[in-house]
């Protein structure tokens, strides 16, 4: 049996072809569009994954350390561990800040973690893990630097040991991995500038520079200078102990707040990202209605142009069945090509996007199954106006 | 029948199309997508002796510093040295101002003069008063033997009697007051040797040979007494304390082999020596601290500059050995992922020392000829499926 679409097809199959590869390119934009949200959701849900943490526990009242600022003592892990049900606790530190390379300058959230202990990142591409207790730094790919590279954060350089990926923060920031006490005194020592002009506002205060008491303003200065605070303490519990009765515990008797981790993904999720989320939804919603739109109006025309044709069909007799088969199978064929170049052409980009695009391969499916419904039901528009063409248009 | 003769070449085109789609698709669901493989690169364990070694960052202090102030409040009155002068034991350094001690010690001459002169008029009176006695000796020896022969009556011997042990007396009086006049001269000698003593304690000496650190007051500012005008230090007792991460500090033992890299001179590694492992640590910082020696001390070397310190320890014993990397944590062990027919499989180990350089001591729990999994692209679990690459460093970004 002879093809009616496939010969229609050869027939002006360059037409067909760039059609299809046009519509490839809107079904692709859509694509990505869907995948920049799922990114945020996915960079959000890598950052607690990257922490290795079953717990955060934060200071009291705030939904630190990620949504807000928190601040805890250091050595508040030492009491965690001894409640029952704890296995490991970890200090951390958590700041965005500009970390310089040569003469090149990256935003990256710079994570103070204690090495050997939860914080610190579960994988590496390349390298190694921090193995001394100061200035080294694992780092992650986006942030362009290689091994062996200096970086520097505030008043020391750091040497880049390591090497990972996906480790962003919710921002999509990279991550810069260091050892804890660099990371405090990184948060707290800004730059030598500051110190100084710090040190002179305090030596200028009668109160903490009185003559007759020798000392004190050395005193009140080491005391300025000095950090011993901390944005979360990560926690994961034995085998056997549940989160939630661990964080009740610590909310209970410690006065520190604590988050499960399906807790910290609704913060993260469903307060952080929300408005930027929401944002993206709404346009990915009106890019679906607009491309449904340039779907349905490209086979619409795509039949009007063949009008001509099709009234000859008629005159020498075609079914009605074979050319309303021969549409739909075109329509049908022109979102299958649109989706496979839609498809590769995402993927072939989202790469280059500065922020991760994740094409998950559930939204391909349901993009394929809503392209193939948007393409058949646009042929039965086309369709109705093929079969009440005149037979006698043909010759008229 | 135009189409059916022009068919071949448009069919092939259309063909070579759907074909080129086709495959790119399946490439990307190949390298992409949760049907992808992670990419991870293998290592094999081998057998190697790993040279542990600590880690920690000091900073350059004297072994001694002293102190030189005054011993009570005061006002300067002059400062002979300024920071970075050598000086000798014994040199005058600084001088506080005496105020009135110089005064005090002239009136005290003067009261010393005063006593010599009251010295002699005791002795004087001493010399009066044997007099005096001597003559009531004779007198009373006399009128004794009269009243023997009773040429006097006894009430007149009774009289020289009297008279004589007045003088006795007298003599013991005069004596006394001699001694107290001598002993008013030797306090007033003592007060005055005192206020000499106090007055050559107003000028700062140096306890013994070094370099001023630092010149903390000047000629006429007022100083509480234990204050520094200056500070010595020895510069050939210079070390550098250093701390060390107490989770990171066994085997810190004294007499361990260093190299400290200044700040300044970051090419230039120096040698050197664990001297003191100090027995009280850092309970806040959690950090143990040491004194590392210079084994010859480099010239320019500056108080306070930070310097970075690796101590050597004794090689361990030859094991297998395992990249850092390698070892993750799985359900509250350490381990490490082995591929076992392509896919990965968590085997807990026993670590032992780990160097600086990253490669960690396996103990036990690692099969032999394992291919143990160093770097992947992604968190892997049990069953996943890998693709083993060579390098993953020029992976997609």
């Amino acid at each position: 049996m002879i093809s009616l679409a496939g010969r229609d097809v050869l027939h002006s199959w360059a037409k067909f072809v760039f059609t299809g590869i046009g519509l490839g390119l809107l079904i692709g934009v859509t694509l990505t569009m869907a995948g920049v949200y799922r990114g945020m959701v996915d960079d959000a849900r890598a950052l607690l994954n990257n922490s290795g943490a079953e717990l955060w526990v934060v200071q009291q009242d705030t939904q630190g350390p990620y949504a807000e600022s928190s601040s805890l003592r250091d050595d508040v892990y030492r009491s965690l561990l001894g409640l029952a049900g704890v296995a490991r606790a970890a200090n951390v530190t958590y700041f965005t800040m500009p970390v310089r390379r040569e003469d090149s300058e990256v935003r990256a959230m710079v994570v103070g973690v204690v090495p050997g202990q939860p914080g610190e990142p579960g994988y590496l591409v390349g390298g190694r893990q921090i193995t001394r207790s100061h200035y080294e730094a694992v780092a992650d790919v986006k942030t362009g630097v290689h091994l062996g590279d200096l970086i520097r954060i505030r008043r020391h350089d750091y040497r880049v040991v390591g090497l990972t990926q996906r480790m962003v923060s919710s921002g999509g920031d990279p991550m810069v991995f260091i050892p804890l006490a660099d990371a405090q005194e990184a948060q707290f020592l800004k730059d030598n500038e500051a110190i100084l002009n710090e040190r002179a506002r305090t030596a200028a205060n009668p109160a903490l520079n009185r003559p007759g008491v020798p000392g004190l303003l050395e005193s009140v200065q080491a005391a300025q200078s000095s950090n011993h605070n901390v944005n979360a303490v990560l926690v994961q519990v034995q085998p056997g102990a549940t989160p939630e009765q661990v964080a009740k515990e610590i909310r209970r008797w410690k006065h520190l707040e604590a988050y499960t981790r399906e807790q910290m993904e609704e913060i993260l999720v469903a307060k952080l990202i929300a408005t930027s989320a929401k944002q993206i939804g709404m346009f990915l919603v009106i890019l679906a209605v607009v491309s449904a739109a340039i779907v349905a109006f490209i086979i619409y025309t795509m039949t009007l142009g063949k009008l001509r044709e099709i009234a000859v069909l008629k005159l020498i007799g075609t079914r009605n069945r074979t050319i309303a088969g021969m549409i739909l199978q075109q329509a049908l064929g022109l979102g299958l090509i649109g989706f496979v170049v839609g498809k590769t052409a995402a993927t072939v980009w989202a790469p280059f996007f500065p922020k991760y695009v994740l094409l998950e391969t559930g939204d391909a499916v349901r993009g394929l199954i809503a392209v193939m419904i948007i393409c058949a039901l646009a042929s039965t528009l086309a369709i109705r106006v093929a079969l009440r063409v005149d037979p006698g248009a043909a010759i008229g | 029948m135009k189409i059916l003769k022009s068919l071949p070449p448009r069919l092939l085109v259309l063909g070579v199309f759907g074909l080129l789609l086709l495959a790119a698709l399946v490439f990307i669901i190949r390298r992409s997508g949760p049907l992808a493989p992670v990419r991870v690169t293998v290592v094999t364990a081998a057998e190697a002796a790993i040279t542990p070694a600590l880690y920690g960052i000091g900073t350059v202090e004297a072994r001694r510093t002293f102190l030189i102030g005054p011993t009570s409040a005061g006002r300067v009155l002059r400062v002979l040295v300024d920071a970075g002068d050598r000086v000798k034991a014994g040199q005058l350094l600084a001088e506080m101002d005496p105020v009135d001690l110089q005064q005090r010690v002239e009136a005290l001459e003067a009261s010393q003069a005063r006593a010599a002169s009251a010295r002699e008029a005791a002795q004087a009176q001493l010399a009066d008063a044997q007099a005096r006695h001597a003559l009531a000796q004779a007198n009373a020896r006399r009128y004794q033997d009269l009243g023997q022969q009773n040429f006097v009556s006894p009430g007149v011997v009774e009289t020289r009697q009297q008279e004589l042990l007045s003088a006795e007396a007298q003599v013991r009086a005069a004596q006394a007051n001699l001694t107290a006049a001598a002993q008013d001269l030797t306090r007033l000698q003592a007060e005055r040797a005192g206020l000499q003593q106090q007055r050559r304690n107003t000028r700062l000496l140096a306890t013994q040979d070094g370099v001023v650190l630092s010149r903390d007051a000047e000629p006429g500012s007022t100083v509480v007494a234990g204050q520094a005008v200056l500070k010595l230090i020895d510069p050939a007792s210079l070390w550098i304390r250093t701390r060390f991460d107490q989770g990171r500090s066994a085997g810190l033992a004294p007499g361990l082999v260093a190299e400290i890299v200044l700040r300044s001179q970051p090419q230039h590694p120096l040698a050197g020596q664990v001297s003191r492992v100090e027995l009280l640590g850092d309970s806040v910082t959690e950090e143990r601290i040491a004194q590392i020696g210079f084994d010859q001390l480099p010239p320019g070397l500056a108080v306070g500059e930070l310097a970075e310190v690796t101590l050597r320890l004794p090689a361990a014993p030859r094991s297998l050995v395992l990249p850092n990397a390698a070892i993750h944590r799985y359900e509250g062990q350490s381990g490490a992922w082995v591929l076992e027919d392509g896919r990965p499989r968590f085997v807990a180990l026993r670590l032992g020392e780990s160097s600086l350089d990253g490669q960690v001591r396996v103990l036990a729990g690692l099969p032999p000829g394992a291919q143990v999994v160093a770097y992947s692209e992604k968190e892997i679990g049990p069953g996943s499926r890998v693709q083993v690459v060579a390098a993953l460093r020029e992976s997609r970004r």
